[in-house]
């Protein structure tokens, strides 16, 4: 193994890929650039988002109550809604967005509530809509209120305890610490990105030096020279891999600075109202752990990549081969996002799939160490395998010569 | 010295099934010696090169290139051999010096050696003026002369040219033919391939036509002439095939 020669590639290619435009924007330029976007621009965009929908006044129709003054002038007095005039399209009014939520008053409301007889207030509402589930939420506070009020009022004129309509009370405490709070809801994404990028930092080169090389026409001039072709598979793997631990590196990095500036930015911006994402701390610890689970799933993907992009002939059949691949590594990846998915023996032998979940656990404090070194075991032995392919495939004629 | 020895090649071929591309060919040449593959498109010419070059391995038979053996010494091989074709690029991306220096390295020449030989071919071929300059910003003139340095930086004693003026305009073809005639003169052993029949009047000392991966006549020019009673190279050609 003449370590010289695979350096003398590397170093080749190395400054080649540097001196591509498209290498360097998906090596460095997005992992720079989409942590402080995901976190400080999204974070900052999603929170005035929701506060401007918190601070709307939304416009409510009331629907019926006719013979029930009583109630109506209870409306009418709440100051956060606007009640607007009762129209017989009002599901197309909230559909279309001109009214947040409506309210239905049953048939002699304030009569059947008088003489304790039970009546149903239907509101409506359209669902997952944010602004129209805040006015929705208004009105269903206001008649809880009245419906508690009302038991109160029954039960002091019977004179019995309020306990007899509410004998006891349930109270969820939660023992998470904030910061694994944190770690569940943004654990997950987090990881997702890293891998991603990591797979999208290798994509480019992989195929630049390999498809690339066979359409530019210097496959053939590199294969005259005397370096063997294992030598030039392991220089160009070198580079691959440069690319992918780069970009996965910067993205933990950016991701590291994005969240300090970004919380103290958020917090500043909330008026400390922050919510359990933003109590989120990245250890240097987690930064290090993450690397060394990710640093595996890196040389899988280069060894991968290259070895798939080898087999086209040009960059363009090499990206639709690849472009397939972005799905296979996509899907475990979100699927480390899903509520109760959570790293198990056999999950851990998942590629991408345990990466993801581990690192979500690492992100939130929780270091499975026995679990930990069977994923970096179990994702250095696929690197391994998808390596010795790629190397296999640099010695075949038909793929190198494929037309 | 080139000796190839019942050189045969396969391929496995989607549309066409199995095919023999250079079907038992054998041919020597000597140091100081061109000689020229005259064939049509698709008659063996770059699949019989490309073994030479050790670039793809003999299905059966083999060849002596430079005293080493390209089936068993492919490395030890490709030390010894320059080659050049159109299909051999450059990095667009790299220097002229440094695509010069790369294939230098992997040759195994140590900087001082690599320095020395990088001024002497740059000098000999008036490159100094865009050593420093990308090689996708240069002329197709200028490209072809990184490509003969490429070839030349190791001073190899064997070269191999493979069509290396297709495509090429009258002054570029010029600046490769007159290479390929100083390589002889300094004792290397050549071989060239073209379909060109003027290139091969010009250059070649020895001439083979291959057609459908089979050697079918080789000889000098003159022996040739006489052999079929033809005096137009092209219509000797014409003769050699169709018989």
């Amino acid at each position: 193994m003449s370590v010289r020669n695979v350096g003398i590639v590397y170093r080749k290619e190395l400054i080649d890929s540097l001196r591509d435009r498209r290498t360097v924007i998906s090596m460095i330029v997005v992992p720079l650039l989409v942590m402080p976007l995901l976190t400080i621009g999204m974070g900052a965009l999603s929170l005035t988002l929701v506060s401007l929908a918190m601070k709307e006044v939304p416009s409510v129709m009331i629907l019926g109550g006719e013979d029930s003054p009583r109630v109506m002038a209870d409306l009418q007095r709440l100051n956060d809604v606007r009640i607007v005039p009762a129209k017989p399209d009002y599901a197309e009014e909230i559909s279309n967005k001109e009214i947040r939520a409506a309210v239905e008053i049953p048939k002699g409301f304030d009569a059947k509530l008088a003489g304790g007889e039970s009546s149903t207030v239907k509101i409506f509402m359209y669902e997952g809509e944010l602004k129209s589930g805040f006015g929705a939420d208004r009105l269903q506070r206001f008649f809880r209120e009245m419906r508690d009020r009302t038991v109160r009022e029954h039960l002091q004129a019977r004179q019995l305890p309020e306990t007899v309509a509410r004998p006891f009370d349930i109270e969820e405490k939660n023992v998470a610490p904030p910061e694994k709070v944190g770690g569940v809801l943004l654990g997950g994404i987090i990881p997702y990105f890293v891998i991603l990028l990591c797979l999208t930092g290798a994509m480019y080169p992989a195929m630049d030096l390999t498809a690339g090389e066979k359409e530019r026409g210097t496959m053939e001039t590199i294969l005259c020279s005397p370096v063997s072709r294992t030598h030039l598979v392991l220089g160009k793997f070198l580079m691959v891999l440069t690319a992918s631990i780069a970009t996965a590196v910067l993205t933990i990095a950016s991701m590291a600075v994005s969240f300090g500036a970004g919380k103290k930015m958020l917090l500043a911006f909330t008026y400390g109202a922050a919510d359990a994402a933003l109590q989120i701390t990245i250890t240097g610890k987690a930064i290090v752990s993450i690397f060394i689970v990710v640093l595996p799933l890196a040389v899988f993907f280069s060894a991968a990549l290259l070895a798939l992009s080898l087999f086209a002939k040009s960059f363009k059949e090499a990206q639709s081969y690849i472009s397939p691949l972005m799905i296979v590594v996509v899907l475990p990846a979100v699927a480390a996002l899903l509520p109760g998915v959570e790293l198990t023996p056999a999950l851990a032998l998942l590629p991408v799939l345990n990466t993801s979940l581990v690192s979500k656990e690492i992100i939130s404090g929780t270091y499975h160490w026995d679990l930990i070194a069977l994923i970096f075991l179990s994702s250095s032995a696929y690197a391994s395998v998808a390596l010795a392919i790629a190397v296999k495939l640099f010695q075949r004629e038909d793929v190198l010569f494929r037309t | 010295m080139i000796e190839a020895r019942h050189l045969v090649k396969r391929f496995r071929d989607k549309k066409r099934g199995a095919v023999c591309a250079v079907n038992d060919v054998s041919f020597s040449c000597r140091p100081g010696e061109i000689y020229g593959l005259l064939g049509a498109n698709g008659a063996g010419k770059t699949t019989m090169l490309r073994m030479l070059a050790t670039i793809l391995e003999p299905s059966e038979g083999t060849a002596i290139v430079a005293g080493f053996d390209v089936a068993k010494e492919p490395q030890k091989v490709r030390s010894c051999v320059g080659f050049l074709s159109t299909a051999t690029a450059l990095y667009g991306r790299l220097s002229a010096q440094e695509m010069v220096e790369y294939f230098g390295r992997l040759q195994g020449l140590d900087e001082p050696t690599l320095r020395r030989r990088i001024d002497e071919i740059f000098a000999r071929l008036e490159m100094n003026d865009f050593r420093d300059r990308r090689c996708d910003k240069l002329s197709t003139g200028m490209k072809q002369k990184v490509s003969i340095a490429r070839t030349l930086v190791h001073d190899p004693s064997v070269m191999i040219f493979d069509e290396p003026t297709v495509g090429l305009d009258v002054m570029a073809a010029r600046t490769i033919a007159a290479f390929i005639r100083e390589c002889r003169d300094s004792g290397k052993t050549v071989v060239f391939s073209t379909h060109v029949m003027r290139e091969v009047e010009k250059l070649c000392d020895h001439i083979g036509i291959i057609h459908d991966g089979k050697l079918l006549a080789e000889g000098t020019l003159p022996q040739l002439r006489e052999r079929f009673g033809v005096q137009d190279l092209e219509d000797l050609f014409v003769k050699v095939v169709e018989s």
